[in-house]
């Protein structure tokens, strides 16, 4: 692995994304609508609010990077670009954090977005401080991003890649937490609850947007957050084939 | 001490989709040299190439390329590879593109600019490759592959779709190459480029028909048009077949 190379990826990946104002309004417009949208929804209900819009902030990154990402990179697949980068001087991991950087990068400015709308102007309240949540949205988005990146290899077209999104995200946000309550689910959904990466990254959301003193519960979520990420990276990384039948 | 041979193929065997698609191939490519190898689509050059290249997961044999085995990762800078399709982004510009190929391998900002004359595209180093015609696309995908001036440069059908005067141009860049001691492996199935050469490599269904030059070519089927003389070829491998089969 090497900075110049994984610099260089990031700059692309960001250059090419520059080409797509479309995509990049969308990008950091739609998570903020959606909320302003929820904001109507639920008006003369505060506390409803509070409960699905403070995490959400946090979770919009993630949704959005998985599907970039497993887009871009399915992109990259089907146009023969990865097979050149595997014919050259450039490591998997240069891809990969190429990738991470760019997307990151892009998820701290959707972050900061949605976060200033909502808590600074929609009146959420983010009791450990916005930061926080802003921090987490860029995890869950690298979180998002690596997941994309990983199930990008079993999409053989942009259709099959986009179904990816209800079929492996949409459970997720619901089981979570989001909607019920986990204790309060049937204990077969429960317990598959307990192994969706987005349970941990809600959870710390959760605990980050509501009074309660912040204690060692919080550090498991992001630290399951963060072995997902690297999980999903490590697996990303072995569907990058240098050599393809 | 340097190899004769750039490349050298030994009992190849291939297989893709469940099928054996290349049967015990053994061929080997001078230094310096500009080898055609042609037959008609789908016989398995594309395949041969890959594997030369080292991005094809290979059933049986061994293939050498530069001294080294296929894929080795210290053969990435001195092979380059250019694809049937042209692999390149197509949302970024000519000079974005090869700047970014240009870090990866680790060549200067000059080289670019070298690269992009030397395929003809300078004055529209700023158009984006989405916005150009097949040709000019493959020709940005060629001097992706210039960049790193290898030693090998494998080019698969690098000349479809481009108009004669263009076509006649790349294959004196070919030659200018090879002059400077590189050694180009070039596949085609328009038979009259099979002059520019200096040894052929016929191909059909998986295996080695023939290796000679265009000269041998002639004087073996006593055709002028290499096409003819191709088809000849085809013929009496194909009378020789039939009474064992």
């Amino acid at each position: 692995m090497s900075r110049p190379a994984t610099l260089a990826t990031a700059r692309r990946v960001l250059w090419q994304i520059r080409r797509d104002p479309r995509t990049i309004a969308l990008l950091l417009a739609v998570p903020t609508g959606l909320l302003v949208l929820l904001y109507f929804l639920f008006e003369g209900q505060p506390r409803t609010f509070q409960k699905i819009g403070a995490p959400l902030c946090g979770l919009f990154p993630f949704i959005v990077m998985f599907l970039v990402t497993s887009i871009a990179m399915l992109r990259e697949r089907t146009t023969g670009t990865l097979e050149r980068l595997m014919s050259l001087p450039v490591a998997r991991a240069d891809i990969l954090f190429g990738y991470g950087l760019a997307f990151g990068l892009l998820a701290a400015l959707q972050a900061l977005i949605v976060c200033t709308v909502g808590f600074a102007i929609l009146g959420l309240d983010a009791a450990h401080g916005a930061w926080l949540v802003g921090l987490l949205a860029i995890a869950n988005a690298l979180l998002g991003m690596a997941l994309g990146l990983f199930v990008s290899a079993f999409a053989r077209t942009e259709f099959q890649a986009v179904q990816f999104m209800p079929a492996l995200v949409l459970p997720q946000i619901l089981l979570c937490g989001l909607f019920v309550p986990r204790p309060q689910m049937a204990p077969w959904l429960h317990a598959i609850s307990w192994l969706m990466p987005l349970t941990y990254a809600y959870d710390a959301l959760a605990r980050a947007t509501a009074p309660a003193p912040l204690d060692g519960a919080m550090a498991a979520d992001v630290l399951a957050v963060i072995a997902f990420t690297l999980a999903s990276l490590a697996a990303g990384a072995l569907t990058l084939r240098r050599r393809t039948p | 001490m340097r190899d004769a041979e750039a490349i050298a193929v030994q009992d190849l065997v291939v297989q893709r989709g469940g099928r054996e698609v290349i049967h015990g191939l053994s061929l080997t490519v001078a230094r310096g040299t500009v080898t055609g190898l042609l037959g008609p689509s789908g016989c398995g050059k594309s395949t041969l190439m890959r594997a030369i290249v080292g991005v094809q997961v290979v059933a049986a044999g061994r293939v050498t390329v530069l001294g080294e085995p296929a894929g080795t990762p210290r053969l990435r800078r001195r092979v380059g590879y250019v694809t049937q399709a042209p692999s390149v982004y197509s949302d970024l510009s000519i000079a974005e593109n090869l700047r970014y190929f240009a870090a990866v391998l680790g060549v200067s900002r000059a080289r670019v600019a070298q690269t992009i004359r030397t395929v003809g595209l300078h004055g529209r180093e700023d158009q984006v490759v989405g916005s150009l015609s097949g040709g000019e696309r493959s020709r940005v995908s060629l001097a992706s592959a210039l960049l790193g001036a290898p030693e090998l440069l494998v080019l698969d059908e690098p000349t479809v779709g481009l108009d004669p005067v263009l076509r006649a141009e790349l294959w004196a860049s070919f030659r200018e190459l090879a002059r400077a001691g590189a050694t180009l492996l070039i596949s085609s199935h328009v038979m009259d480029e099979a002059r520019e050469c200096d040894s052929l490599l016929l191909m059909r269904e998986g295996a080695l028909l023939e290796h000679l030059t265009p000269q041998q070519l002639r004087r073996r089927t006593g055709r002028e048009d290499l096409g003819q003389a191709f088809l000849a070829i085809i013929e009496r491998s194909q009378r020789e077949a039939a009474p064992g089969a």
